[in-house]
């Protein structure tokens, strides 16, 4: 099986200090992958380099069957590619409603006149309902995002990725500010997920990169420093050193 | 989660058509020339300016209201359809003038000796006797009336597709549009722009080919025109904002990253909402100066921008009817304030002229306004409507700013 995103020696400096360094890492088409490291390790830039928030100074980054470069994409076009991001902060948009975040998110064109023109068919209001149901949000739909409680809007979120459908979903810390039960529902809801779209989730809670039960990459000082099984990574005399020794 | 024609999804839409239309039919049957003569005709003029300024502050508020881009340079376009339909107006007119002129002369003129006259009376004033390359269209009203939205229109497109490409944003966005206003109206102070220079185009008042209809009738004329197209463009902002296309503006108003990841291209629908406002405003100032009957490049300098702001602001952003309410209740206000004609304030320790003290009243209230009343005039209709945003007061229950409140959590 061919890697869906490849990222190949990937480097990124940001006034001098060097945030990713010669990085490399990809994922299969069907995976969950948990990245981990320390504060600093280049988590969030790796990210903003995949989904065309930063250009790498250095390197490729390869996404899809025919292997097309991101590098010259914008975040929209990356968007559209089908790489889907989730914030570590939920981020909807308060000032409208459930429905309207939702319908925002379908897969439909993203061109201006095409939006213009764009009117709610049975179809897509029946996915919208869809969508709420299955984060919980049935009877919300009317309700302004902003009213919504945190752990709400982070379903929000949830589903609004799952509305366009991304094949590459990266996910930034999704247990933080969770209660127990809620990670758990999350993690139910990732590893689902993953069963038919490749998931990286990066997370520095150790607890919950176990629940997930999936290979483990750990980054440190920009570049990866183990791959494996969260055993196997966990007993690399390096990774404790730098990451779980502290 | 039923469809609704997007006029009936809210009131707002019939209501200030309705209140058009009635507006219209009243100042008509108290006009001098329908009616009974109430309203004089120098009033007419000014209600019909203000349905244009009406239409400005609509396309202010699709940029600022929803589309979030604090435009300081919206006067720029109006003034530019203004000089449009202008170098028509004054070409056709002075050219009739001229041609009365020459036929009393013993051989007939040619063609090119009338547009040497014409040239020569347009321009004698700035000291130039050829018509510029930028007058080549002015003897054809339908090109000149093209070009009252295609040079906006196309000045909005550069303009945005440079600024938006750069992710210029916030208030560097502001000060660049100023800029924009600021630069353009310089060049037209300047005599050989081809604009008359400070002189600007005048007698606009007068349209050619209608010498026979007096000004009480033409007035009337163009507060129709006026009222239609504020009707007109109206109902085509309120179906922009209506659907998806208007869900994705708020958004981008809202958090611009966000949007761009759920793979909408931000800088396209920037321009198109900027460019349209562009062409509405041009079309707005297009009907404004032949009622104004002057127009000259101090219209474009950005203080007229400011208060569109100013007005928009006051009325409600976010709200089109509230764009409306505020230009009309705000302009009519500040003509009456300082004209002359409201009486003054005695506070016994000292007078208030209002002529003086009008502009800092306005300030003020923009300032209160800002800070107490964000939504504005539009704001008292959310609350008749018990649309109330969430009191968010009292302490955060969770982990970040999003979270439940304590006062939510009770109820």
């Amino acid at each position: 099986m061919s890697a869906l995103l490849e990222v190949s020696g990937i480097s990124k400096s940001f006034d001098g200090f060097k945030a990713i360094n010669n990085l490399s890492f990809s994922i299969n088409a069907v995976e969950l992958r948990a990245v981990i490291g320390p504060n600093g390790a280049g988590k969030t830039t790796f990210m903003d380099i995949v989904t065309g928030k930063t250009t790498p100074d250095d390197g490729e980054v390869r996404f899809g069957e025919n292997g097309r470069s991101l590098l010259k994409m914008n975040e929209a076009q990356i968007a559209r590619a089908g790489i889907g991001r989730k914030f570590q902060r939920p981020t909807v948009f308060e000032d409208q409603t459930v429905a309207d975040n939702l319908t925002m998110a379908l897969k439909a064109d993203r061109n201006p006149f095409a939006v213009l023109g764009w009117r709610p068919s049975r179809k897509s209001q029946a996915r919208v309902l869809a969508l709420a149901d299955e984060v919980g949000l049935s009877a919300q739909l009317t309700r302004r995002a902003g009213e919504l409680s945190h752990g709400q809007k982070q379903w929000l979120e949830i589903g609004m990725l799952l509305a366009s459908a991304p094949r590459l979903l990266l996910v930034d810390e999704p247990a933080a500010g969770m209660t127990l039960a809620e990670r758990e529902q999350t993690t139910t809801l990732l590893c689902k997920l993953a069963e038919t779209r490749a998931v990286v989730v990066v997370e520095h809670d150790m607890d919950f990169v176990r629940r997930l039960n999936c290979k483990v990459t750990v980054l440190h000082q920009g570049s990866v420093l183990a791959e494996g099984s969260l055993d196997h990574v966990t007993r690399n005399p390096n990774v404790i050193d730098v990451y779980l020794g502290r | 989660m039923t469809r609704k024609p997007f006029i009936l999804q809210s009131p707002s839409i019939l209501v200030v058509l309705a209140v058009l239309a009635v507006f219209t039919v009243a100042v008509t049957v108290l006009s001098h020339a329908y009616g009974s003569g109430v309203i004089p005709t120098s009033t007419v003029k000014v209600f019909g300016m203000t349905l244009c300024l009406a239409l400005a502050a609509v396309a202010m508020d699709l940029v600022w209201g929803y589309l979030g881009i604090l435009s300081l340079g919206q006067m720029a376009f109006f003034a530019l359809g203004g000089y449009m339909i202008g170098q028509w107006l004054m070409y056709a007119r002075t050219e009739s003038i001229v041609a009365v002129q020459l036929a009393q002369s013993p051989i007939p003129p040619t063609a090119l000796e009338l547009q040497e006259a014409v040239a020569n009376q347009i321009f004698g004033v700035v000291g130039s006797a050829d018509l510029p390359l930028v007058w080549s269209f002015a003897h054809s009203l339908p090109l000149q009336m093209l070009l009252v939205v295609v040079v906006p229109g196309l000045l909005a497109l550069v303009f945005g597709w440079l600024a938006f490409r750069s992710r210029v944003n916030g208030v560097y966005l502001s000060i660049l549009t100023q800029a924009m206003t600021l630069a353009l109206a310089l060049w037209l102070f300047q005599n050989d722009s081809g604009f008359r220079g400070n002189n600007g185009l005048s007698g606009l008042q007068n349209l050619p080919g209608l010498e026979g209809v007096d000004q009480a009738t033409l007035s009337v004329w163009f507060l129709w025109a006026s009222a239609a197209a504020l009707g007109v463009f109206y109902l085509l902002a309120a179906w922009v904002v209506s659907g998806k296309f208007g869900s994705v503006i708020r958004a981008i108003r809202d958090d611009e990253t966000r949007v761009r990841f759920l793979g909408y291209p931000v800088e396209g629908f920037k321009l198109v909402v900027f460019t349209l406002a562009a062409m509405i405003t041009a079309v707005a100032g297009a009907l404004y100066y032949p009622q104004a009957g002057i127009i000259n490049p101090a219209e474009l300098m950005p203080i007229a921008s400011i208060y569109l702001a100013v007005w928009v602001a006051i009325g409600g952003r976010g709200r089109l009817y509230g764009a409306v309410i505020g230009a009309v209740v705000v302009s009519l206000l500040s003509s009456w304030f300082t004209g002359g004609r409201a009486p003054d304030l005695n506070l016994g320790v000292y007078v208030v002229n209002w002529v003086d003290w009008w502009q800092v009243a306005l300030g003020l209230s923009f300032v209160l306004v800002t800070l107490f009343a964000p939504k504005g005039i539009a704001g008292i209709f959310d609350r008749l409507a018990g649309v109330m945003p969430p009191s968010r007061r009292g302490l955060d229950l969770g982990a970040d700013q999003g979270a439940l409140q304590e006062q939510e959590a009770k109820a």
